[in-house]
């Protein structure tokens, strides 16, 4: 891969808002520090962007994720689509009021008239030593909420497609960074890259076990899948890529195929995503199971501070081998 | 709707005309619910008319308003046909929101109604981004954010003040301090002895007004500078005004927490008869007039109740309906 061909995360996001910027003047970002004024964004993906667009549509707010999320809604009912910035995924508890009783809810409680096109971009993850109130994966929450939509990217290339995506679309879109990997580098896009939302990608076939997954834990899911395949055994990657709506067809499609199923995710593993990724592989391809779906999650806890506690409470690679190889076993 | 720019008899005229059609759907839907005869979740607007009404005539139809669960007489005032408002009422697919919002949650953009909110405080955020939208486009509207005076103590309140001071939106927070949030008195819930004094903590671009909300004078002048100001770019105000909660939190409280002299005065002062015993005397029109007036909404509200009477419920499949735009 040449440099010129690769991107990080963080510049992945900060071309998908770019171009959607250039491409559609009702494009609008708001958030805390995001302006050049105030560094370009805590995370600097915003950088550049005032500069270029001016301060109208690149704007700084005060520290009111109520006062953000409830201007976004506003404004996106006005024929905008804003983008919003909520530095960290623990502050959108700040601004629940607005994202679940009225960002999700709009649209259907007036029959259709009115609709809610914004992106909330947020970033959270354990493993930076910020705590536990700066560290939680809380999508599970939002999947709760029918009306809105939960995307997270597993590659800098995936990051500009479905961001992009989540701003063209006309509901509410929670897109969630990962604060870890932020400068982990891949094949950058093409320009105007845009993918679906709502469809899983299958990013790697295979035909003894399906590895389902979406975010950061893929980076070491790929690893374990190239190990694998050193030993003779099959890997199946489902990333969805959406966490909600789920697509279920393309999940239950592959558990069909390979008879075993593994879901990972970095959240914590009670009443998470897995648990509803599991129960619809059992209620739809139960008769094709060799092997009960297996979990692998982060531990029912607070995310700590020290790093071997905090090392000690993510889900680990080996946790998901291990869970590869019994369920190879049938247990 | 604008219609004057300085209050005069025909002005007072135009407000009471507004409010008794709010007065007189209100009534008909309380009856209706206190006769069994309808069973859904009202928070009645009585003597809270002349609010509404010098609201409504301040505003074009292209402005925009977000209110709250007692938000009826915001909603008439503003424009939404009263077919679509009591088919809603009655949870009918012909209703504003296709019966699946209801009174808490009755939207009409194409009368500018563009949200109404059952949670308190919380509708200030979202007029924000209205106005903040009308703001980079230049389109000249100005949002009106209707909220009680229970809804000043919450913390979104402050949020949205200080952003549309900061922002310099063109938007009027009215709040209509009708003395008690549910059940609690505006004395022992809030520490401000008015709500238009926390203007001052949000700097020059933001004014606060308290007037008499139950006085058309007072009430459409104060919203009409207010209104001139948040379109001219000048900022946004606090317009506090000043009235009662005559029918209790919800349809069928009887607000005992209210001290029975309080509700006598109320009463006695109720708007819409003062306003009405104010029209006569101004010459604007004669007691016969306004008493056909009375008679003519009554028909159209008996008309509007059959037609919602007779119209389907909502399709089962609107359950799965409106939870996303299409794919």
């Amino acid at each position: 891969m040449s440099e010129q061909s690769t991107i990080n995360f963080t510049q992945a996001y900060a071309l998908a808002l770019d171009e959607a910027m250039a491409a559609d003047p009702t494009v609008v970002l708001l958030g805390e520090d995001i302006g050049d004024k105030e560094g370009g964004g805590v995370f600097k993906v915003t950088a550049g962007l005032s500069t270029k667009y001016g301060d109208v549509r690149v704007r700084t707010t005060p520290i009111s994720e109520q006062a953000i999320a409830g201007a976004a809604i506003g404004a996106s009912l006005a024929g905008m689509r804003p983008v919003a910035e909520i530095m960290f995924m623990n502050f959108m508890t700040v601004a629940m009021d607005q994202i679940v009783n009225h960002a999700a809810k709009l649209r259907f409680m007036s029959g259709g008239a009115t609709s809610v096109p914004i992106t909330l971009r947020t970033r959270s993850g354990a493993g930076s030593g910020n705590g536990g109130q700066h560290s939680d994966m809380l999508e599970a929450w939002f999947a709760h909420v029918p009306g809105i939509k939960v995307v997270i990217p597993s590659s800098p290339a995936d990051a500009v497609g479905l961001l992009r995506a989540c701003i063209e679309d006309d509901d509410p879109c929670l897109f969630i960074e990962d604060g870890l990997t932020r400068t982990v580098k891949g094949p950058a896009p093409g320009p105007n890259h845009i993918l679906p939302l709502g469809k899983a990608h299958v990013e790697r076939e295979g035909s003894d076990v399906s590895v389902i997954s979406y975010g950061r834990p893929l980076q070491e899911i790929r690893k374990l899948a190239d190990q694998f395949a050193g030993e003779g055994v099959s890997v199946e990657i489902v990333d969805i890529r959406t966490v909600s709506p789920l697509d279920t067809d393309t999940i239950v499609t592959s558990v069909c195929k390979t008879g075993r199923a593994i879901v990972a995710h970095e959240a914590v593993r009670s009443f998470g995503a897995g648990a509803e990724i599991a129960a619809r592989i059992q209620e739809h391809a139960f008769s094709s199971l060799k092997a009960p779906v297996k979990r692998v999650a982060s531990k029912d806890s607070t995310v700590p501070f020290a790093h071997s506690l905090e090392l000690e409470f993510l889900y680990k690679a080996s946790d998901i081998e291990a869970a590869v190889r019994q369920t190879l076993d049938g247990m | 709707m604008t219609t004057a720019d300085s209050f005069s008899s025909s002005v007072l005229l135009e407000i009471y005309r507004k409010a008794l059609l709010i007065r007189v759907v209100d009534e008909g839907i309380r009856g209706l619910i206190l006769s069994g005869n309808l069973r859904i979740a009202m928070h009645p607007p009585t003597g809270q008319e002349i609010v509404a009404a010098a609201m409504g005539l301040n505003l074009e139809t292209t402005d925009y308003l977000v209110t709250i669960y007692r938000g009826l007489h915001d909603q008439l005032a503003k424009g939404i046909p009263i077919t679509l408002v009591v088919a809603e009422y009655f949870a009918k697919a012909t209703g504003a929101c296709k019966g699946k919002g209801g009174p808490m949650h009755m939207t009409h953009p194409e009368s500018g109604v563009m949200v109404t909110s059952g949670v308190v405080g919380s509708g200030m955020p979202i007029a924000n981004g209205l106005a903040w939208a009308s703001q980079i486009k230049g389109d000249n509207r100005v949002t009106v954010t209707s909220f009680g005076d229970g809804a000043s103590n919450i913390g979104a309140f402050h949020e949205a003040l200080n952003l549309a001071a900061l922002w310099k939106l063109p938007i009027v927070f009215l709040c209509q301090n009708n003395r008690y949030g549910e059940s609690t008195t505006y004395a022992d819930a809030t520490a401000s002895s008015t709500v238009a004094e926390r203007a001052t903590a949000y700097g020059k671009n933001m004014v606060g007004v308290s007037v008499d909300g139950n006085d058309p004078e007072s009430m459409w002048t104060a919203m009409r500078t207010a209104v001139v100001r948040a379109r001219a770019g000048e900022g946004p105000t606090l317009l506090e005004a000043n009235t009662f909660r005559l029918s209790g939190h919800y349809c069928g409280d009887s607000s005992p927490y209210i001290p029975k002299e309080e509700m006598e005065e109320a009463v006695a002062n109720d708007p819409i008869k003062l306003t009405r015993e104010a029209v006569i005397k101004s010459g604007a029109a004669t007691e016969a007039a306004l008493d056909e007036m009375k008679e003519a909404f009554e028909a159209e509200l008996e008309e509007a109740m059959k037609f919602a009477h007779e119209s389907p419920a909502p399709d089962l499949s609107e359950v799965e309906t409106d939870v996303y735009g299409a794919a």
